[in-house]
Order: C-alpha cells, then sequence, then structure tokens
C-alpha cells in the first residue's frame, strides 16, 4: 500500500474501501469440563484485508461462538499473549495478517505444543516460566554500588540488545523438537534471556548461570534446528544466542 | 472459596504494580494479584521514553521539569505532587538501571537523552533532551526489569486473578479501614478472598471505553470501577488523552519519539502544517495541541487518503540506518499493518485513545481520598488508575513511565510500613456476595443480549461524540446511548457457562465497568464549560480558571447488600463535586508553544 491508498477510520468506509473476503479458520477445541480429547471445528468470518488472525478469533468469540477460548491483550505484538500455531507455524495471532496466510485454503489454528493444554488455545505457561526463573534471570553484580548509573558503552549495550527483544511469548520454546521430546529442557527463550545477561558488561553472574546452562537439560540439548529463530515473533536470533552461550561455555569468554 | 491472608495485597503487576511489590515485599508479607501474567502488562507497549532531569546531554533541572509539568497539564496540575514526581525522576531512573535496564548511552556511557513533546528548556524557550530510552521499547524494558527483581527478590504472584471488588470494614477503634478484596481465578472460575491490611491499586487504565485506541483489550478500568461501587471518588475523569499518532484506521501507536527524532506531520498538500498551530515547538507541542491541531485538518479538508481522513507522519528525510536504530518497532508496526515502507512514504496517522489522567484520587504519599480530605486507612493507588494529580488536564509524554516507577515505588513503601502497625479488621460477613452475585447473575442467564453488540454501541459513540472535540449536544447524545446501555446490561448474556478459563463471562463484567466509567467521563465532560488540555469545549473554546480550576470528583452511592441486581451494580445517579487545585510556585498562565 502506498500513503495515497485507503486506510479509513469508520467500518462503513473501511468496508467500502477496503475489500473484504470470506475465511475459514479450523479451530482446535477442548473444553476440559466436557471434552475427552480436543477436536477441530470449522468457522466462516469475513475479513478486511488489514484484519489479522486474531480479529477472525475474534469475530468467532463474539459473534458465533463466546465459548472459544485463547488469551490476548495488546493485539500488536508487544505482550507475547497469544502464540499459537498458524498452519503449523509458531506465531502471534495479532501480527499475522490473514492475508498472508493464504486465505485461500482454511486456515489451522492450535495451540502451542509441549505445554500442558487447558482449554482451546490456552496452555500452562508455568512450566515455561519455570525454566525461565531457573536460569536467574536479573542482573547480578558484585562489588558496591556507584551513587549515579553505572557507565556501559553503546557496544557493550549493543552486543546484547537482540536478546533484550523477547516478550516471553513462548514461540520459540514450543517449536522446538527437543522442546516437545523433554520437557525438562530449558528451551530456547531462558537460554536467549540468559544470553541478555551472560553478554551484559555490568554483569558478574556470568558463569553461575553458565553452570546452570551446563547441565543436562541445558544447551547442549539444542540440536540446531533454527524452528526456533523463524518461530520468534521480535526477530530475534534465537539459534545464533544459543551458539554464542555454547561457545562461552567452552572457551569461557563472555 | 478460599480466604488468604496478607499483609499486603498489591492488585496489578503492570509497572506500578511490580515497583510497589519491590518495596513492599521487602517489608511485610505481600501478595501480587494481577488478571495478566505480569509481563503482558501494557507498561510493556510504551515506547518513547521516560523523562528526568539527568543533564546527560545538555543542561536540564528539575524544576524545569516541573513547569512543564504542569504548564502541559494546563495548570490543573497539583505542583506539589509535580514537584515530587519531577525530584524523584532522577533516582527513579537510576534504580532502575541500577536494576539492570539496559538504557541507550551516549558516547561517554552515560544514559542518553532525546527530545519529546512539551518538555523544554527554561521554562519553554526551546526543546530539551530530557527522555530517557531504549530504543522504542522503554516500557518493554521497565517491564521486564521491574519483573526480573520481582523474581529475584521471589515476589508472590497470583496470575490471572482478577480483582472485582474492595472490602472495608469497621476497625477496631471504630474507624473505617481497607478489609481486603475479592477476586476471580480465571483458570478455575473459583471465588477468592484475600484478607489484607492494605491493599494497592495499580490496576492501569480504561482506554477500551473508546473504539480507536492504543490501548489493550484488557485495560477495562477495573480498578476504578471497583472503588467507584464502593462509594469511593473518581477524580477528572472527563481528562483523556489523544494521542497524535496512532496508525490510522487501527490505533496502534507510534510513539511521539518519532518526531522527537525529527518526524514531521503533514497534510494532503504535504505542508508542516504544525507550523501554523505551535510555531515555537511545531510538531513537539503537547498532544492535546497536536490531535485538535491534526483533526482541524482532517475536518477543514486538508486530509489525506482517499477519504482525506488522516494526516502523514513523514520519515522519509531520516536515515534508515537511524530510523533502524532509535524507532525499530513503531516502522516495524506501520509496515506490519499497514504495508507502508517508512524510508521511503509517509505513515498514515490519526489520533488515538490513549491515557487516563483521571482516577482515583490520592495524596502524594498515594493514599486513597474517599474524599476532599480524607482517606480510607490502608488503601493506596498508583499509576494510571490513580490521580494525584502529576497530569492535570494533559500529561506529558514520559511522565506516566515515571508516574509509575515514583509513585508505585511510595505505594510499595506505605502500604508496607501502614501494615507492620495497624491492626487487622474483620472480613465483613459474606464478602464474596457481590462478585457472587454479578458471576452467577450474568453466568446464569439463558438469553438476552450479546457483549458485543453492547461494547461496540459504548465505543462507536464515545468516539463519536466524547472524543478530541466535545459540544453540549454531542455528550448529551453519548449519555443517552449510555442510559440504555446501563439498561440493556442488566440482560446481557454469555454463552460459555463454564467454570475453566471462561474469558466471555471476564468480558462481561469488564464491560460493566466500561459503561459505568463512560458515564462518569461524560458527566464530568458536560459539567466542565471550558476547554482545557485533554478537554476541549466547542461550545466553551476558552480555559475558565475564575469556575473551573479545580478537580471533578465524581461519586456515587455504594452497592449495598440489599441491591436487587449485583450483576449489573450501576447507581441512578452520579453527582459532582470540585476539590481545589495545590498550586506552589507556578500561577496560571496563557499556554502558548
Ligand atoms: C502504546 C503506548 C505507549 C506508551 N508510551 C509511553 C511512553 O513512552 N512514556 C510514558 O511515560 N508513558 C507511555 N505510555 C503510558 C504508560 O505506558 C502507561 O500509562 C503505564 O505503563 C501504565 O502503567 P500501570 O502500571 O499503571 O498499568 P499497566 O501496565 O496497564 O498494568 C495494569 C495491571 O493491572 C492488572 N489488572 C487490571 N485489572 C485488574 C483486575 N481487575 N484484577 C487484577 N489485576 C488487574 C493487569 O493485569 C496489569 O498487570 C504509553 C501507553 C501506551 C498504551
Ligand atoms: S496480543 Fe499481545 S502479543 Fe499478541
Amino acid at each position: 500500500m502506498t500513503a495515497t491508498a485507503t486506510q479509513p477510520s469508520s467500518d462503513e468506509q473501511k468496508a467500502g474501501a477496503v475489500p473484504t473476503f470470506t475465511v475459514t479458520l479450523k479451530v482446535q477445541r477442548y473444553n476440559p469440563e466436557v471434552d475427552e480429547a480436543p477436536h477441530f471445528e470449522t468457522y466462516e468470518v469475513t475479513a478486511h484485508a488489514t484484519d489479522r488472525v486474531l480479529d477472525a478469533l475474534h469475530q468467532i468469540k463474539w459473534e458465533q461462538d463466546g465459548s472459544l477460548t485463547f488469551r490476548r491483550s495488546c493485539a500488536h505484538g508487544v505482550c507475547g499473549s497469544d502464540a499459537m500455531r498458524i498452519n503449523g507455524k509458531n506465531r502471534l495471532a495479532c501480527k499475522t495478517l490473514i492475508k498472508d496466510v493464504n486465505p485461500d485454503k482454511p486456515i489451522t489454528v492450535e495451540p502451542i505444543k509441549g505445554l500442558p493444554l487447558e482449554k482451546d488455545l490456552v496452555v500452562d505457561m508455568e512450566p515455561f516460566f519455570d525454566a525461565y526463573r531457573e536460569i536467574q534471570p536479573f542482573l547480578i553484580t558484585n562489588g558496591h554500588e556507584p551513587t549515579r548509573e553505572r557507565i556501559q558503552s553503546q557496544a557493550d549495550r549493543d552486543r546484547f540488545d537482540d536478546t533484550t527483544k523477547c516478550i516471553l511469548c513462548a514461540a520459540c520454546t514450543t517449536s522446538c523438537p527437543v522442546f516437545w521430546n523433554d520437557g525438562q529442557y530449558f528451551g530456547p527463550a531462558a537460554i536467549v534471556n540468559a544470553h541478555r545477561f551472560i553478554f551484559d558488561s555490568r554483569d558478574d553472574g556470568g558463569s553461575q548461570r553458565l553452570e546452570i546452562l551446563n547441565d543436562k537439560e541445558g544447551v547442549w540439548r539444542c540440536r540446531t534446528t533454527f524452528n526456533c529463530t523463524d518461530a520468534c515473533p521480535r526477530g530475534i536470533q534465537v539459534t545464533k544466542a544459543i551458539q554464542e552461550v555454547k561457545r562461552a561455555l567452552l572457551t569461557s569468554r563472555f | 472459596m478460599q480466604i488468604h491472608k496478607y499483609d499486603v495485597v498489591i492488585v496489578g503487576a503492570g509497572g506500578a504494580g511490580m515497583r510497589a511489590a519491590l518495596e513492599s515485599s521487602k517489608r511485610a508479607r505481600t501478595a501480587v494479584l494481577t488478571k495478566l501474567y505480569p509481563t503482558r502488562s501494557h507498561t510493556g507497549a510504551a515506547q518513547g521514553g521516560m523523562c528526568a532531569a539527568l543533564a546527560n546531554v545538555e543542561e536540564d533541572n528539575w524544576e524545569w521539569h516541573t513547569f512543564d509539568t504542569v504548564k502541559g497539564g494546563d495548570y490543573l496540575v497539583d505542583q506539589d505532587a509535580a514537584e515530587i514526581m519531577c525530584r524523584e525522576a532522577i533516582d527513579a531512573v537510576i534504580d532502575l538501571e541500577k536494576m539492570g535496564l539496559p538504557f541507550n548511552r551516549t558516547p561517554e556511557g552515560k544514559i542518553d537523552q532525546r527530545r519529546f513533546g512539551g518538555h523544554t528548556r527554561n521554562h519553554g524557550e526551546a526543546a530539551v533532551r530530557r527522555s530517557c530510552f531504549a530504543a522504542d521499547r522503554t516500557g518493554h524494558m521497565i517491564l521486564q526489569t521491574l519483573y526480573q527483581n520481582c523474581v529475584k527478590q521471589d515476589v508472590e504472584f497470583f496470575n490471572e486473578y482478577y480483582v472485582l471488588d474492595l472490602l472495608m470494614n469497621t476497625g477496631p477503634d471504630g474507624i473505617e479501614r481497607t478489609a481486603g478484596v475479592v477476586a476471580y481465578e480465571l483458570a478455575t472460575g473459583e471465588l477468592h478472598v484475600f484478607q489484607a491490611k492494605s491493599v494497592v491499586f495499580a490496576t492501569g487504565g480504561a482506554g477500551k471505553v473508546f473504539k480507536t485506541t492504543s490501548n489493550a483489550h484488557t485495560l477495562t478500568g477495573d480498578g476504578m470501577g471497583v472503588a467507584f461501587r464502593r462509594g469511593l471518588p473518581l477524580e477528572d475523569m472527563e481528562f483523556f488523552q489523544f494521542h497524535p499518532t496512532g496508525l490510522a484506521g487501527l490505533g496502534i501507536l507510534l510513539s511521539e519519539a518519532a518526531r522527537g527524532e525529527g518526524g514531521i506531520l503533514r497534510n494532503a498538500d504535504g505542508e508542516r502544517f504544525m507550523e501554523r498551530y505551535a510555531p515555537t515547538i511545531k510538531d513537539l507541542a503537547p498532544r492535546d495541541i497536536v490531535a485538535r491541531s491534526m483533526a482541524n485538518e482532517v475536518r477543514e479538508g486538508r486530509g489525506a487518503g482517499p477519504n482525506k481522513d488522516y494526516v502523514l507522519l513523514d520519515l522519509t528525510h531520516l536515515e534508515p540506518a537511524h530510523i533502524d536504530a532509535k524507532l525499530p518497532d513503531i516502522t516495524e508496526f506501520a509496515r506490519t499493518y499497514l504495508g507502508v515502507e517508512p524510508y521511503t512514504e509517509p505513515v498514515p496517522v490519526y489520533p488515538t485513545a490513549h491515557y487516563a489522567m483521571g482516577g482515583v484520587p490520592t495524596n502524594v504519599e498515594t493514599e486513597v481520598l474517599r474524599n476532599n480530605t480524607d482517606v480510607v486507612p490502608g488503601l493506596y493507588a498508583a499509576g494510571e488508575v490513580a490521580c494525584v494529580s502529576v497530569h492535570g488536564s494533559n500529561r506529558l509524554g514520559t511522565n506516566s513511565l515515571l508516574d509509575i516507577n515514583v509513585f508505585g515505588r511510595r505505594a510499595g513503601i506505605a502500604a508496607a510500613e501502614y501494615a507492620v502497625d495497624a491492626p487487622w479488621v474483620d472480613l465483613p460477613e459474606n464478602p464474596e456476595w457481590l462478585v457472587e452475585g454479578m458471576v452467577e447473575g450474568i453466568r446464569g442467564r439463558e438469553s438476552g443480549e450479546r457483549v458485543v453488540d453492547l461494547r461496540k454501541a459504548l465505543q462507536e459513540t464515545m468516539d463519536r461524540n466524547v472524543q478530541v472535540f466535545r459540544t453540549e449536544a454531542s455528550m448529551k447524545e453519548a449519555l443517552g446511548v449510555i442510559e440504555e446501555l446501563k439498561e440493556r446490561y442488566a440482560n446481557v448474556v454469555v454463552q460459555d457457562k463454564g467454570r475453566r478459563y471462561n474469558t466471555d463471562l471476564l468480558e462481561a463484567i469488564e464491560l460493566g465497568f466500561l459503561i459505568e466509567l463512560a458515564e462518569v467521563i461524560t458527566l464530568g465532560a458536560l459539567a466542565r464549560k471550558e476547554s482545557r488540555g485533554g478537554h476541549f469545549r466547542e461550545d466553551y473554546e476558552a480555559r475558565d480558571d475564575v469556575n473551573f480550576m479545580r478537580h471533578t470528583m465524581a461519586y456515587r452511592p455504594p452497592v449495598t447488600v440489599e441491591e436487587e441486581s449485583p450483576s449489573a451494580p450501576f447507581a441512578d445517579e452520579v453527582t459532582l463535586d470540585y476539590k481545589a487545585v495545590t498550586v506552589t510556585r507556578y500561577q496560571p498562565m496563557e499556554r502558548k508553544y
């Protein structure tokens, strides 16, 4: 679209200016209070070219079946609530435009894999956050505190910039085949957050974090399949970060 | 039903709630109840920065910052509160850095600072570099850093617990005090009563009252609604900030940092129209002025696009490398959601409902007021839910991230210190009756009106009638719709009757808060026959300090046990009173930029 193309504000104008189309969604449903096993249900919704998969899910929830359950909050890819499997790939529903996932065919929507299923698209996030908490995701410093800010060069700051972008949506961890097979594996997101501190020049906790990640459920389980990097909605070079942590373990340099 | 007992309960785990928790949990047994996982809170969406007069890159001091805050708020700011905020700003930023926040750095390795709307040197001479930032994800970094420190300190969270009622009772000394809260657990549908000596409300804003908004789906003003239903006042609710640069048609925010870094607003003719409205600081004038100027361009036919209904944010003269370094996220929003490439094309933008200046009134110790002078012992509020009032009638950019840190910290300390000495207050009888009535009333209904229809009607009337331009007629129209919606709400029905993760039910309950708050916003705006900051009346275009340099205080009678239908606990009548503005050193002047 160019800036002169239309992006009107009211609904009627929107309908007039932006073409609408019908899409079919195949959504995995599971209500633990009545269902024995998950199953798929199919819905048809009317979408605009600018609509996201989250808009389609809302349309189903608000106008067809109020019991369809999923998490969401910010609706623009910053809070990490709505990672799900869309056409077999982990994405944020609020950052995935319908027109970009081939709306000519039914769009499949499933919960992320590897975490306990709670209801429909909602999974239990606690095991994921447990792994995150285990790598000590906070600045660890020795010595006394300066009165003003610590000095850090912009180059040192840039060293870990990429891994500060993580929104803990779990898209990476739940796209990892190792994690699917072994729920004990820390998973990419925890390693990304360890990286964020290990490579922060202000931090003195690098060795203890590396020791944690040297565990049998730690970084060495990574088989470099790059699923995590593909899945990250923030564009973090997840696999690269994991490689850097591995290298730091081998060389004790970070 | 389960009963828990904590010294301090903090409601909300955004910036304000977690900053409070870091202080409180060091001093007293503390629980944090939050309807979202902490890291999902909307503080994480904040982009541009947090102001503090660090003077790292040019001369600056906190008194200039205070002046800008008072003037930016169009003299409705309580100046004692603004002084505290701007003075404590410096430590607030340094504290965050020490907690690990990765700020952008100057060539000397200090915290870098950039310009932001309304922040000036020496009382308005020129724009000053005061905003501390981490690219355009400052809020994300604040939220992550605070959560990381909560993990470090082992703060106890109850995630996905919705607080739906506040409990007060007469203490052993005959004084009415805070007794706790009632929460609904999303995962199980169970009710939990938390008995507590002190409660801190940090539930954030209420942007979903409007249709076009930068706010998350979950910002439904619950904390304000809960307090109001218990008979506590709400202050200055008519002042809602419309941020100039929402992505047209979507409302997703593009930070003012875009203009701070050199972006320019243009109309359809390519004219830099802000030169006409604010000749000195142009595109960096405060938000209310820029938003109205944009709306005016569109109204007068100079809007861009086939429907001439937006203006353009031009970044094309900036180096792509500079854009990537300073504004990576927001330019990505333009690409993802509008398909516009900001390197080469201007971005369609239009004002979007952004920030509630009003809220639960508190004093500078963050104690909640029950009237103009008395506090509710044990009850505190901080962040967007509160009104101290540091933002007056218009908040300056970067002052909210500051507010949540300064007053969040104060609330945590005050609540814990109070709890150490205060007596336990018994829970009232049947503490859960209101929430139970609300939940069961809605869940039990077999047929009726859909949530979506009511919410749409509400948001559309608020966008059409109570937005950037307001008149008596437009607001009366809105009130008519709201009145109708209050009645229809008594009939609202949800399809999901289950107990596990019933978000259908919670959306219905959240809608109840939205309707209630929309009425307070509109009534306050109707009664305020002047224009000030974010509140602009076309039928009263001037600021009127004689009659209206005062805070609005809205009240309703508290819900009572005799209430017939707790599932729609609206008041028949809202009354308005007023409270004096605290002036220390700045007498009101005309607000020109
Ligand atoms: C897109 C955007 C960009 C912004 N950029 C800036 C900026 O650059 N600078 C700046 O200063 N300000 C900015 N702001 C404003 C600022 O981000 C917010 O005002 C501020 O973060 C609010 O923080 P808070 O802690 O009060 O609330 P929030 O962060 O919204 O947190 C609210 C918390 O309350 C909880 N909660 C709500 N209701 C309930 C309930 N019923 N029961 C239990 N828990 C509940 C939620 O789970 C959440 O944890 C921006 C705002 C937006 C929307
Ligand atoms: S809803 Fe926040 S990331 Fe999608």
